[in-house]
């Protein structure tokens, strides 16, 4: 945690008719940090973020943004607030430029022909500025979205899935970016991103969701540190390896095993220890590769019935 | 304000669907003029042949008032369907083209957002009808030039003298732009419904057309609800061509449909405000 409280979340309810999209969510994001907002499809990710931005009412419970109220400050905190929801829209009849104009326009702040061009060149557009927005690829508009989204120099920027539809060029662009914008202009920033990877990557807080519900929130490295990590052991007998482990505990960390590929659940310092049992009893290890991500934790949590 | 009535002035005149108007006016009155030009001696006959046994008529009648008389009687169906296309498109369009959420997200309030759509359409809808006065009586004028104008109105017949007529048509105008302007409030009303701009385009047009055909109907019924029609009272611009005009009956007419460009914004504003934006 690095200061302030940047976005407040206490008891935030949606429903939607039957449905409740949103369940009693408590998150906190403070000032400075890069917090990833994961949950699967229909986890209600989007629904939170639409409710951060006001653009649906929550059921229940209180959203707060720089310390005050969002439903009776909107205008004073979207003043310092960024942001790209789902898929970026523009008016397609209009040039980039004149969407980023007119969207500056109503920033609450005085957006200078410079500044415009300066971001259009940070999201690789400048050569594209008098093309109508119709005739850019999803990739582009979604740079054109980041675009927009720090067009006012917002303190919090709100990324909802920002590198969907890019090419994993444009995806570490991004990438880069966000750690930019955190790193050196000391933005906080709030990532929602089903590719689970990428907030590994670049976040330092997270939290988990499903059915609108928290499952986990906490530091990214604290998080992965606590859990047993999946490695793949290759080897070059099987057989010999399998009464080797047979002999001792080592059995009981064996998950699976193909052919001459052997997966474990192992703590971390449990990894070399295994290594160096096998070789010394004249086995070969070809590979070992850990398989501890984000990603598996992220299935393992959304799995988990709530 | 004055900002997201330029910007959203801006987007309307950007849209092609805006110079439909435009253009369907630009080619449909001089379509009218001509026809006049070769065909509007009959038309004055056949206006006047229940009352040629008992006057001469002298001077020039044909003339670019006339023209512009007619042509303002006979475009009650077709504006407001030109009306339509912009106001229905005002929120909807935002909606289909997945925009409202860049709109949203900034800082205006809503009630900013629906009052500036909703003064940039009415500003189209009075340019469109100021377009239509310039086409059917300037240009009526110079094709035709001026003269009395002969106006027949419950079988009466009212010869209006050359320097009595231009305030008329002012007024006229000025009242056509204020029932064009409540269609233009009831598309924008359906507009904040759908996400679709179609379906406020063919709603407004559906409304209208029942109501007329409702008022036309002579059933004691449908007698009683014409009052409550709004439709009843766009077409009160006629009053200006009675002589003497009924200012009570007009008053009562724009106190009407006043009333309802109130309420049909007002529930726009209701409903906005109270919208989850899920496009």
């Amino acid at each position: 945690m690095n200061g302030d409280k940047i976005i407040e979340i206490n008891s935030l309810s949606k429903n939607f008719k039957d449905l409740r999209a949103v369940n009693s969510l408590n998150l906190n994001v403070f000032e400075g940090d890069v917090f990833g907002f994961l949950g699967p499809n229909g986890a209600g990710k989007s629904t939170t973020i639409r409710m951060l931005l006001s653009l649906i009412k929550p059921s229940e419970g209180s959203i707060k943004l720089f310390g005050k109220t969002l439903e009776k400050n909107r205008i004073e905190i979207l003043k310092k607030v960024g942001a790209i929801v789902e898929k970026p829209d523009f008016y397609g009849y209009l040039s980039a430029y004149k969407n980023l104009e007119i969207l500056g326009r109503i920033s609450g702040k005085e957006i200078s022909k410079n500044r415009i061009m300066e971001v259009l060149e940070l999201v690789g557009l400048s050569k594209r500025f008098k093309s109508k927005v119709k005739t850019f690829s999803h990739g582009m508009k979604q740079r054109l979205g980041l675009g927009q989204a720090l067009l006012h120099n917002p303190d919090l920027i709100i990324l909802d899935e920002p590198t969907t539809g890019l090419d994993p060029q444009g995806m570490k662009e991004i990438r880069d970016l966000i750690l930019h914008l955190s790193k050196d202009q000391k933005k906080t920033i709030f990532l929602s991103s089903h590719i689970l990877h990428e907030v590994e990557l670049v976040a330092n807080r997270m939290i988990i969701i499903n059915k609108g519900t928290t499952r986990v929130e906490g530091y990214v490295q604290d998080l992965l540190n606590a859990r047993k990590l999946s490695v793949s052991f290759e080897v070059n007998d099987e057989e010999k390896t399998y009464n080797l482990l047979a002999q001792t505990g080592w059995i009981k960390k064996l998950e699976s095993r193909a052919k001459t590929v052997f997966m474990f659940m192992l703590e971390n310092n449990e990894i070399a220890e295994l290594n160096k049992y096998l070789v010394e009893n004249g086995i070969a290890v070809s590979a070992v590769i850990p398989t501890r991500s984000l990603e598996d934790y992220f299935l393992k949590i959304t799995d988990e019935v709530v | 304000m004055l900002t997201l009535i330029q910007i959203e002035l801006y987007k309307i005149f950007k849209k092609w669907r805006t110079y439909i108007g435009f253009i369907a006016i630009g080619v449909l009155v001089p379509i009218i003029h001509i026809a006049m030009v070769f065909e509007g001696s009959n038309t004055l006959n056949f206006m006047t042949r229940n009352i040629q046994q008992s006057f001469v008529f002298v001077g020039n009648l044909l003339n670019g008032y006339l023209v512009s008389y007619l042509i303002l009687t006979s475009l009650a169906v077709h504006i407001p369907f030109l009306i339509a296309l912009v106001a229905g498109d005002l929120l909807a369009g935002e909606a289909t083209a997945g925009t409202y959420r860049m709109l949203i997200t900034r800082p205006v309030s809503r009630t900013q957002i629906i009052t500036s759509k909703y003064l940039a359409g009415i500003i189209y809808t009075n340019l469109l009808i100021l377009w239509l006065a310039f086409m059917s009586l300037v240009v009526g004028i110079i094709i035709f030039g001026t003269g009395e104008l002969l106006v027949i109105s419950n079988q009466t017949v009212i010869i209006f003298e050359k320097s009595d007529i231009l305030w008329r048509f002012l007024l006229a105008y000025g009242f056509a732009s204020l029932g064009m302007s409540v269609v233009a409030s009831l598309a924008f009303l359906f507009s904040s419904l759908v996400e679709n701009s179609i379906g406020p385009i063919v709603g407004t047009m559906a409304v209208i057309i029942v109501f007329i055909i409702l008022s036309a109907i002579n059933i004691d019924f449908f007698q009683t609800i014409k009052p409550y029609l709004f439709t009843n009272y766009i077409l009160s611009w006629r009053l200006f061509f009675d002589d003497p005009v009924d200012f009570a009956e007009l008053t009562k007419a724009t106190l009407i449909l006043l009333g309802h460009i109130a309420a049909f914004f007002s529930i726009t504003l209701f409903l906005f405000k109270r919208k989850d934006i899920l496009t």
